[in-house]
């Protein structure tokens, strides 16, 4: 397909990086391009007509012109600005988690609707929720399975037997849960509770109006990040960098 | 390219490879200006030279503020006229320009040099935070005034610098944000006029 000079899109812009003098390299997250490097000129002037309308974690409507190497944004319009992310320095830390996880797992300009709406609806909710690490859970676990990286939490994925109602092992090479037998030769698989694997499970196959309703416990709620940072390094074979920011703040308001 | 093509005397072909690495400037310009400092006098292009050897030779961070200094502390700093319970937190040195420009302004300024990035793995251990802490101590400081550019990461700098700040008993203030001087109100995003509303004043 190939696209008219001047096109429209919506798009959540999840990255971006200072250009020349005042202008900025934004990365997009559209429903109709997927990701896409899009320039916003003049941007870092105060008076810019754009300014806020492409500022970091805002749902907008943009309309785009062609250029030779990347496209330029030539007007823009906010939808959502997440006003309520912008003003706390937690759901901020999170929504930009969310960014850049979204920018890890995607190639530029592919097509993927579902994925929009994934992330769209995974600021909505941070930006209502009382409980920001249950949005982040819930958003890395339906990110892998819309992906392709569903983790296999029935049954244990070396033996193929059901999982015994006991602690068994989580192994991000596996892709999934090892049963207490086979887990336990594997260097490489940690302990995963009963009640962790039983709230992954409920996550994976509910909306987030139930996914809020279970009990998590501070050790649990730790516990569940874990597995899951484990497993999202493993397949994007680095850390993200926003998870060092997002350990210290956690660290200093225990301390505080 | 061209010069490597066509024999350009070395320090000539030098210079403009030099040039053309400065931002903005393409091989032509970079021709341009390097054929101008030919036929310019010894003494204009020597003058060029040491300010530009000046440049990374003379200049160092102050050791109070960390603005960009040729004598430490810097002439701020050194200003007994200036009011030292007043400290202006600004992401880069060259922030302080402007602010200084207004002649509004007549405390201190601490340069944190850059702005808490988590995506970029930033976060404020690679800012100047502890020094501007360590600053803090003597009890003279009343009022912290941050301004931190107005988007994502400058906001989420400030909240954490309020953070860190606001449990010392300081006073910790924000530059104002909303409608630019100049603009049109038509062009304004949601979260400048949210900010204007909740930050208007009686006139």
């Amino acid at each position: 397909m190939t696209l008219p000079r001047v096109y429209q899109t919506e798009a959540i812009i999840i990255k971006r990086i200072k250009l020349g003098e005042a202008d900025r390299i934004l990365t997009l997250y559209t429903p109709e391009l997927g990701k896409l490097k899009a320039v916003a000129k003049g941007t870092r002037r105060p008076q810019s007509k754009l300014g806020g309308h492409v500022e970091l974690l805002t749902h907008s409507r943009l309309m785009l012109a062609r250029g030779r190497n990347l496209d330029i944004i030539t007007q823009a319009q906010t939808i959502n600005n997440f006003l309520i992310i912008k003003d706390d320095l937690e759901l901020i830390s999170r929504g930009l988690y969310i960014a850049e996880l979204v920018d890890a797992f995607t190639g530029e300009r592919i097509e993927d609707r579902r994925l929009f709406d994934l992330v769209l609806d995974a600021l909505k909710q941070l930006s209502q929720a009382s409980d920001c690490e249950l949005v982040l859970r819930y958003f890395e676990l339906h990110l892998l399975d819309h992906l392709g990286y569903r983790p296999q939490l029935q049954r244990c994925t070396e033996c193929n037997l059901p999982l015994k109602p006991e602690t068994n092992f989580f192994s991000p090479n596996h892709g999934g849960v090892l049963c207490h037998n086979c887990g336990f030769h594997e260097p490489a698989a940690r302990p995963i509770s009963l009640n962790a694997l039983k709230v992954l499970r409920l996550w994976q196959n509910c909306d987030y109006a139930n996914a809020r309703r279970v009990k998590i416990s501070p050790e649990l709620a730790v516990e569940l990040e874990q597995v899951m940072r484990e497993n999202i390094k493993y397949l994007l074979e680095k850390q993200l960098k926003s998870t060092a920011w997002l350990d210290k703040l956690k660290r200093e308001i225990q301390q505080a | 390219m061209s010069t490597n093509l066509i024999p350009t005397a070395e320090p000539i072909a030098k210079l403009i490879e030099e040039f053309s690495k400065l931002p903005g400037i393409g091989p032509k310009s970079a021709q341009r200006l390097t054929y101008y400092l030919l036929r310019a006098s010894t003494n204009e292009v020597s003058a060029l030279a040491d300010a530009i050897r000046n440049l990374k030779e003379r200049l160092t961070l102050c050791s109070s503020c960390l603005n960009i200094t040729d004598s430490d502390p810097c002439a701020i700093c050194r200003d007994e006229e200036r009011d030292r319970t007043k400290i202006c937190i600004v992401e880069e040195p060259i922030d302080i320009i402007p602010l200084e420009r207004t002649k509004k302004y007549t405390g201190l300024y601490h340069v944190l040099h850059g702005v808490i990035a988590p995506t970029d793995g930033i976060g404020p251990d690679e800012l100047k935070v502890k020094e501007l802490l360590a600053r803090l101590n003597d009890g003279l400081v009343t009022e912290i005034i941050l301004a931190n550019n107005p988007n994502l990461e400058g906001e989420a700098t400030a909240m954490y610098l309020q953070r860190l700040i606001a449990p010392l008993g300081i006073r910790v203030t924000r530059l104002a944000r909303g409608l630019p001087y100049g603009g049109d109100l038509e062009y304004a995003d949601d979260v400048t006029i949210s900010r204007a509303l909740e930050g208007r004043q009686e006139i």
